[in-house]
Protein backbone atom coordinates (compact mmCIF):
# COMPACT_ATOMS: atom_id res chain seq x y z
CA UNK A 1 0.00 0.00 0.00
CA UNK A 2 1.33 3.39 -1.00
CA UNK A 3 1.91 5.79 1.87
CA UNK A 4 0.14 9.03 1.05
CA UNK A 5 -0.65 12.24 2.85
CA UNK A 6 -3.70 10.75 4.55
CA UNK A 7 -1.67 8.15 6.42
CA UNK A 8 0.58 10.80 7.95
CA UNK A 9 -2.39 12.97 8.82
CA UNK A 10 -4.09 10.05 10.55
CA UNK A 11 -0.98 9.28 12.61
CA UNK A 12 -0.83 12.95 13.61
CA UNK A 13 -4.53 12.89 14.50
CA UNK A 14 -4.04 9.81 16.67
CA UNK A 15 -1.10 11.44 18.47
CA UNK A 16 -3.09 14.64 18.99
CA UNK A 17 -5.99 12.67 20.43
CA UNK A 18 -3.64 10.81 22.75
CA UNK A 19 -2.43 14.19 23.97
CA UNK A 20 -5.95 15.39 24.74
CA UNK A 21 -6.75 12.02 26.31
CA UNK A 22 -3.69 12.39 28.55
CA UNK A 23 -4.78 15.82 29.72
CA UNK A 24 -8.21 14.51 30.67
CA UNK A 25 -6.86 11.34 32.23
CA UNK A 26 -4.13 12.90 34.38
CA UNK A 27 -6.00 15.95 35.56
CA UNK A 28 -4.05 16.14 38.80
CA UNK A 29 -0.53 15.55 37.58
CA UNK A 30 0.65 18.71 35.88
CA UNK A 31 3.91 17.14 34.70
CA UNK A 32 2.00 14.64 32.57
CA UNK A 33 -0.28 17.46 31.38
CA UNK A 34 2.76 19.40 30.15
CA UNK A 35 4.09 16.28 28.44
CA UNK A 36 0.70 15.76 26.77
CA UNK A 37 0.82 19.33 25.46
CA UNK A 38 4.25 18.57 24.02
CA UNK A 39 2.81 15.49 22.33
CA UNK A 40 0.01 17.58 20.80
CA UNK A 41 2.51 20.11 19.47
CA UNK A 42 4.47 17.22 17.99
CA UNK A 43 1.33 16.03 16.22
CA UNK A 44 0.84 19.51 14.80
CA UNK A 45 4.43 19.47 13.60
CA UNK A 46 3.89 16.14 11.85
CA UNK A 47 0.87 17.65 10.08
CA UNK A 48 2.88 20.69 8.98
CA UNK A 49 5.81 18.66 7.72
CA UNK A 50 3.57 16.14 5.96
CA UNK A 51 1.72 18.89 4.10
CA UNK A 52 5.01 20.62 3.35
CA UNK A 53 6.44 17.45 1.89
CA UNK A 54 3.43 16.37 -0.14
CA UNK A 55 2.54 19.83 -1.47
CA UNK A 56 6.15 20.54 -2.35
CA UNK A 57 6.33 23.74 -0.31
CA UNK A 58 9.10 24.41 2.18
CA UNK A 59 7.29 27.02 4.26
CA UNK A 60 5.51 24.37 6.29
CA UNK A 61 8.86 23.21 7.61
CA UNK A 62 9.81 26.78 8.50
CA UNK A 63 6.58 27.11 10.44
CA UNK A 64 7.21 23.76 12.14
CA UNK A 65 10.56 25.15 13.29
CA UNK A 66 8.83 28.12 14.90
CA UNK A 67 6.33 25.80 16.58
CA UNK A 68 9.30 23.86 17.93
CA UNK A 69 10.78 27.09 19.33
CA UNK A 70 7.57 28.06 21.06
CA UNK A 71 7.15 24.53 22.44
CA UNK A 72 10.64 24.64 23.95
CA UNK A 73 9.97 28.06 25.51
CA UNK A 74 6.63 26.86 26.86
CA UNK A 75 8.20 23.78 28.43
CA UNK A 76 10.89 25.87 30.11
CA UNK A 77 8.45 28.42 31.54
CA UNK A 78 5.90 25.78 32.52
CA UNK A 79 8.44 23.72 34.41
CA UNK A 80 9.81 26.85 36.11
CA UNK A 81 6.29 27.74 37.30
CA UNK A 82 5.87 24.14 38.44
CA UNK A 83 9.07 24.28 40.50
CA UNK A 84 8.01 27.56 42.13
CA UNK A 85 4.55 26.16 42.85
CA UNK A 86 6.05 23.04 44.41
CA UNK A 87 8.30 25.18 46.61
CA UNK A 88 5.33 27.13 47.90
CA UNK A 89 2.83 24.33 48.32
CA UNK A 90 4.82 21.13 48.78
CA UNK A 91 2.80 19.21 46.19
CA UNK A 92 1.77 19.66 42.58
CA UNK A 93 -1.89 18.79 42.86
CA UNK A 94 -3.49 21.19 40.41
CA UNK A 95 -7.06 20.23 41.22
CA UNK A 96 -7.22 22.76 44.02
CA UNK A 97 -5.16 25.59 42.64
CA UNK A 98 -6.95 28.62 43.98
CA UNK A 99 -4.12 30.82 45.17
CA UNK A 100 -5.11 33.57 42.78
CA UNK A 101 -8.85 33.21 43.42
CA UNK A 102 -9.47 33.29 39.69
CA UNK B 1 8.22 -1.66 0.21
CA UNK B 2 10.85 -0.60 2.71
CA UNK B 3 9.43 2.93 3.19
CA UNK B 4 6.02 1.42 3.89
CA UNK B 5 7.44 -0.89 6.55
CA UNK B 6 9.42 1.99 8.03
CA UNK B 7 6.35 4.23 8.11
CA UNK B 8 4.22 1.67 9.92
CA UNK B 9 7.05 0.83 12.30
CA UNK B 10 7.74 4.45 13.23
CA UNK B 11 4.10 5.47 13.49
CA UNK B 12 3.21 2.35 15.47
CA UNK B 13 6.03 2.99 17.94
CA UNK B 14 5.04 6.68 18.20
CA UNK B 15 1.39 5.90 18.92
CA UNK B 16 2.21 3.07 21.29
CA UNK B 17 4.70 5.11 23.28
CA UNK B 18 2.23 7.99 23.40
CA UNK B 19 -0.34 5.69 24.94
CA UNK B 20 2.22 4.33 27.39
CA UNK B 21 3.23 7.89 28.26
CA UNK B 22 -0.21 8.91 29.45
CA UNK B 23 -0.88 5.65 31.25
CA UNK B 24 2.50 4.92 32.85
CA UNK B 25 2.46 4.62 36.61
CA UNK B 26 5.83 6.24 37.13
CA UNK B 27 6.40 9.74 35.66
CA UNK B 28 10.03 8.86 34.90
CA UNK B 29 8.73 6.12 32.61
CA UNK B 30 6.35 8.68 31.11
CA UNK B 31 9.28 10.92 30.19
CA UNK B 32 11.17 7.99 28.70
CA UNK B 33 8.15 7.04 26.57
CA UNK B 34 7.88 10.68 25.49
CA UNK B 35 11.49 10.50 24.33
CA UNK B 36 10.66 7.34 22.37
CA UNK B 37 7.68 9.08 20.75
CA UNK B 38 9.88 12.03 19.73
CA UNK B 39 12.50 9.69 18.36
CA UNK B 40 10.08 7.77 16.17
CA UNK B 41 8.51 11.03 15.00
CA UNK B 42 11.98 12.11 13.95
CA UNK B 43 12.05 8.91 11.90
CA UNK B 44 8.76 9.93 10.28
CA UNK B 45 10.28 13.33 9.45
CA UNK B 46 13.21 11.62 7.75
CA UNK B 47 10.74 9.56 5.70
CA UNK B 48 9.04 12.80 4.69
CA UNK B 49 12.32 14.27 3.50
CA UNK B 50 12.69 16.83 6.29
CA UNK B 51 16.07 15.77 7.60
CA UNK B 52 16.92 19.06 9.25
CA UNK B 53 13.74 19.12 11.31
CA UNK B 54 14.29 15.49 12.26
CA UNK B 55 17.73 16.30 13.63
CA UNK B 56 16.33 19.40 15.31
CA UNK B 57 13.69 17.25 16.97
CA UNK B 58 16.31 14.86 18.30
CA UNK B 59 18.62 17.63 19.49
CA UNK B 60 16.04 20.01 20.95
CA UNK B 61 13.43 17.63 22.29
CA UNK B 62 15.40 14.56 23.27
CA UNK B 63 18.48 16.53 24.20
CA UNK B 64 16.94 19.47 26.01
CA UNK B 65 13.21 19.41 26.69
CA UNK B 66 12.90 15.76 27.70
CA UNK B 67 15.99 15.99 29.90
CA UNK B 68 14.47 19.08 31.52
CA UNK B 69 11.31 17.11 32.23
CA UNK B 70 13.34 14.25 33.62
CA UNK B 71 15.29 16.65 35.80
CA UNK B 72 12.14 18.23 37.24
CA UNK B 73 10.43 14.87 37.81
CA UNK B 74 13.43 13.55 39.69
CA UNK B 75 14.12 16.79 41.57
CA UNK B 76 10.66 17.24 43.06
CA UNK B 77 9.69 14.85 45.79
CA UNK B 78 6.09 14.12 44.87
CA UNK B 79 3.67 11.48 46.03
CA UNK B 80 2.55 10.21 42.65
CA UNK B 81 0.18 7.60 44.02
CA UNK B 82 -1.97 10.32 45.50
CA UNK B 83 -1.94 12.19 42.20
CA UNK B 84 -3.30 9.17 40.38
CA UNK B 85 -6.41 8.94 42.50
CA UNK B 86 -9.59 9.56 40.56
CA UNK B 87 -7.97 8.60 37.30
CA UNK B 88 -10.42 5.80 36.58
CA UNK B 89 -13.21 8.25 37.34
CA UNK B 90 -12.04 10.48 34.48
CA UNK B 91 -11.64 7.59 32.06
CA UNK B 92 -15.14 7.30 30.50
CA UNK B 93 -15.55 11.02 29.81
CA UNK B 94 -12.03 11.40 28.43
CA UNK B 95 -12.39 8.29 26.26
CA UNK B 96 -15.64 9.64 24.80
CA UNK B 97 -14.14 13.05 24.04
CA UNK B 98 -11.01 11.50 22.59
CA UNK B 99 -12.81 9.02 20.35
CA UNK B 100 -15.20 11.65 19.01
CA UNK B 101 -12.29 13.99 18.27
CA UNK B 102 -10.31 11.22 16.59
CA UNK B 103 -13.29 10.20 14.44
CA UNK B 104 -13.83 13.81 13.37
CA UNK B 105 -10.17 14.38 12.53
CA UNK B 106 -9.88 11.17 10.51
CA UNK B 107 -13.12 11.96 8.69
CA UNK B 108 -11.84 15.41 7.83
CA UNK B 109 -8.48 14.12 6.63
CA UNK B 110 -9.85 11.30 4.48
CA UNK B 111 -12.76 13.23 3.00
CA UNK B 112 -10.55 16.11 1.91
CA UNK B 113 -10.32 16.56 -1.84
CA UNK B 114 -8.82 18.95 -4.34
CA UNK B 115 -5.34 18.48 -2.92
CA UNK B 116 -3.79 18.30 -6.37
CA UNK B 117 -4.84 21.79 -7.39
CA UNK B 118 -3.76 23.19 -4.04
CA UNK B 119 -0.38 21.56 -4.48
CA UNK B 120 0.21 23.35 -7.76
CA UNK B 121 -0.83 26.70 -6.34
CA UNK B 122 1.14 26.31 -3.14
CA UNK B 123 4.27 25.02 -4.82
CA UNK B 124 4.65 28.30 -6.67
CA UNK B 125 5.11 30.22 -3.41
CA UNK B 126 8.24 28.47 -2.18
CA UNK B 127 9.11 25.61 -4.46
CA UNK B 128 11.08 22.81 -2.92
CA UNK B 129 14.46 22.74 -4.55
CA UNK B 130 15.06 19.29 -5.93
CA UNK B 131 18.80 19.43 -6.27
CA UNK B 132 19.80 21.13 -3.00
CA UNK B 133 19.71 19.45 0.35
CA UNK B 134 16.86 20.06 2.76
CA UNK B 135 19.02 21.95 5.24
CA UNK B 136 20.45 24.15 2.52
CA UNK B 137 17.05 25.03 1.08
CA UNK B 138 15.64 25.74 4.54
CA UNK B 139 18.55 28.01 5.35
CA UNK B 140 18.10 29.94 2.14
CA UNK B 141 14.48 30.67 3.07
CA UNK B 142 14.99 31.36 6.78
CA UNK B 143 17.83 33.82 6.38
CA UNK B 144 16.15 35.81 3.61
CA UNK B 145 12.35 35.84 3.55
CA UNK B 146 11.72 34.88 7.14
CA UNK B 147 14.61 36.68 8.77
CA UNK B 148 12.50 38.77 11.14
CA UNK B 149 10.50 35.71 12.16
CA UNK B 150 13.76 33.95 12.84
CA UNK B 151 14.99 36.82 15.00
CA UNK B 152 11.66 36.87 16.84
CA UNK B 153 12.02 33.15 17.56
CA UNK B 154 15.41 33.90 19.08
CA UNK B 155 13.87 36.67 21.14
CA UNK B 156 11.15 34.30 22.40
CA UNK B 157 13.82 31.87 23.53
CA UNK B 158 15.73 34.67 25.29
CA UNK B 159 12.59 35.83 27.10
CA UNK B 160 11.80 32.23 28.09
CA UNK B 161 15.32 31.77 29.43
CA UNK B 162 15.23 34.99 31.45
CA UNK B 163 11.73 34.18 32.68
CA UNK B 164 12.69 30.73 33.87
CA UNK B 165 15.73 32.12 35.69
CA UNK B 166 13.75 34.93 37.32
CA UNK B 167 11.01 32.51 38.42
CA UNK B 168 13.28 29.97 40.02
CA UNK B 169 16.05 32.15 41.42
CA UNK B 170 15.88 32.71 45.16
CA UNK B 171 18.15 34.12 47.78
CA UNK B 172 18.23 31.83 50.73
CA UNK B 173 18.97 33.17 54.21
CA UNK B 174 22.02 31.88 56.02
CA UNK B 175 24.01 31.05 52.93
CA UNK B 176 27.52 32.45 52.98
CA UNK B 177 28.32 34.18 49.73
CA UNK B 178 31.55 35.58 48.41
CA UNK B 179 31.81 39.31 49.04
CA UNK B 180 34.49 40.47 46.68
CA UNK B 181 34.81 44.09 47.82
CA UNK B 182 35.26 42.91 51.38
CA UNK B 183 37.99 40.54 50.28
CA UNK B 184 39.75 43.18 48.21
CA UNK B 185 39.60 45.77 50.97
CA UNK B 186 41.39 43.60 53.49
CA UNK B 187 44.79 44.94 54.43
CA UNK B 188 47.56 43.62 56.68
CA UNK B 189 46.73 46.03 59.46
CA UNK B 190 43.45 44.40 60.38
CA UNK B 191 44.15 40.94 59.01
CA UNK B 192 47.28 40.21 61.01
CA UNK B 193 47.62 40.69 64.74
CA UNK B 194 51.13 40.70 66.12
CA UNK B 195 51.47 39.62 69.72
CA UNK B 196 54.39 38.78 71.89
CA UNK B 197 53.41 35.86 74.10
CA UNK B 198 55.66 34.94 76.95
CA UNK B 199 57.09 31.45 77.15
CA UNK B 200 54.80 29.00 78.93
CA UNK B 201 51.83 31.32 78.97
CA UNK B 202 50.38 31.17 75.54
CA UNK B 203 47.94 33.70 74.30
Amino acid sequence: MEIGLSQYLIVAAILFTIGIFGIFLNRKNIIVILMSVELMLLAVNINLVAFSSFLGNLIGQVFAMFVLTVAAAEAAIGLAILVVYFRNRGNIDVEDVNLMKG
Amino acid sequence: MLPTIAFYLFSGIAVGSGLMMISARNPVHSVLYLILAFFSSAGLFVLLGAEFLAMLLVVVYVGAVAVLFLFVVMMLDIDFVQLRQGMMQNLPASATVGLILLAELILAFTARNGAGETAEKVAEVAPMAEQTANTNALGQIIYTDYFFMFQTAGLILLVAMIGAIVLTLRHREGVRRQNISEQVNRDPKEAVVLTNPRPGQGL
